[in-house]
């Protein structure tokens, strides 16, 4: 099989960088930041998918429609609320769930953009931070419990079939993403 | 509004960021998070899980024409990028239903195609895939839901009203997930009718002898 094993561990900076290109791309429709991207994202984002069931034919035509989506949808990627790691995973999952299952997925109501709704760039790097602890954590959890979690996300488990705790740090995550929403709540006051 | 007092439960969100819940409890769930940003802050941590999972899920050889091929399915599709600094979205403007709500009922309240439950409860069962189903409630104020046990999960969204079980109270914005086997008499606050958005991925066993014989007619 063509899925390579895990990548070197890698400093939240690297986020910081994909955040930079993915805004090169909204803003500019930068095609060299563009392809940077791709060469990252597109064979992880096959392997996803191919981990998710799906076969290396159908992985690769998805993990390009997932890219292309990338570029469409840029305009919508807000750096405050998410890594671009996160913003891709999400595409793949509705991509997945659109394929795979054929069922209509409710979201929840979106939120007001607020006028300006640029995160300063403190709060960006404080998630890239947060999201890069996260990604070491889930590494260094017992091989059992991390099989569990990455099982849950390809989709393996039901909901029944869910630990409850993972020991993985939510908490610093969801507090910074709390303080964004309240920040855009009240911009739209 | 009421301050949320019970919210979705960590494995429960797990299973929304990985996309693999039923469809009638995803409709639960969206409506919950589209009413508390509690949930949706915790929802993006579970999707922050879901990134450092892709970014170790390991890398497939993409063909050697795949960049290309990309660049050409941009190009075809009529989505060209476009920079949206004002978005701008209907909001609800004194409707009751959160926007995922209204769009499996096609509207908001006064669009519900309400039938009789027995003993003065009404529902609407909304239409999703069959591995679970989700029905509106409306129970008059001070009645009771017939007592039931689950063979499954059982998660309930009040929307208006308030109820009370053997557990706990449940007001406007309050969800309670039930495991199998739990038996519970929700019964409706006095003073307000309660509605109530409420998905099961089994079929409700009530343990009355009139609701149990009603049960295949009602499709629950
Ligand atoms: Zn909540």
């Amino acid at each position: 099989m063509a899925v390579a094993s895990k990548a070197p561990r890698r400093s939240g900076e690297d986020d910081l960088q994909w955040t930079a290109l993915l805004l090169r791309v909204r803003d500019h429709q930068d095609r060299e930041a563009f392809a940077r991207l791709f060469r990252h994202f597109a064979p992880r984002v096959k392997a996803f998918l191919m981990k998710s069931g799906a076969s290396p034919s159908l992985a690769e035509d998805c993990a390009q429609d997932v890219m292309a989506t990338v570029w469409q949808k840029a305009h919508l990627f807000d750096p405050g609320r998410a890594s671009v790691a996160t913003w891709v995973f999400t595409i793949a999952r509705n991509r997945r769930i659109d394929l795979l299952r054929k069922d209509r997925r409710a979201e929840p109501e979106d939120l007001p953009w607020g006028p300006e709704p640029e995160p300063d760039q403190a709060e960006v790097m404080e998630l890239a931070q947060d999201t890069e602890r996260l990604r070491v954590a889930l590494q260094q959890l017992p091989e059992k419990q991390r099989l569990l979690v990455e099982r849950a996300y390809f989709g393996d488990l039901s909901h029944s079939e869910i630990a409850t705790e993972t020991g993985l740090p939510l908490g610093t995550i969801k507090s910074r993403i709390r303080l964004a929403l309240e920040r855009l709540r009240h911009e739209m006051k | 509004m009421h301050t949320i007092a019970h919210h979705l439960t960590d494995p429960i969100l797990t299973a929304y960021a990985a996309g693999t819940l039923p469809e009638a409890f995803n409709l639960v769930v969206a409506t919950h998070l589209s009413l508390c940003d509690e949930c949706r802050s915790q929802l993006a941590a579970h999707e922050a899980v879901g990134g450092a999972v892709l970014e170790d899920a390991g890398e497939a050889v993409m063909s050697e024409d795949a960049l290309d091929a990309c660049f050409a399915r941009i190009a075809s599709s009529p989505d060209a990028p476009i920079r949206v600094g004002h978005n701008h979205h209907a909001k609800r403007k004194g409707g009751l239903f959160p926007e995922p709500l209204r769009d499996y009922v096609g509207g908001d309240l006064d669009a519900v195609n309400w039938r009789p439950a027995g003993l003065g409860v009404r529902q609407a069962i909304l239409s999703t895939s069959k591995n679970a189903s989700v029905r509106l409630l409306y129970i008059p104020a001070g009645a009771e839901v017939p007592d039931h046990g689950h063979n499954g999960t059982e998660m309930t969204l009040v929307l208006k009203g308030a109820f009370r079980d053997e557990f706990a109270r449940f007001g406007a914005g309050d969800i309670e997930i039930c495991d199998p086997n739990v038996e519970h008499t929700p019964v409706a606050e006095p003073g307000e009718d309660c509605i109530c958005l409420a998905a099961t991925d089994a079929p409700l066993k009530f343990s009355g002898l009139l609701p149990k014989i009603a049960q295949p007619f009602l499709r629950i």
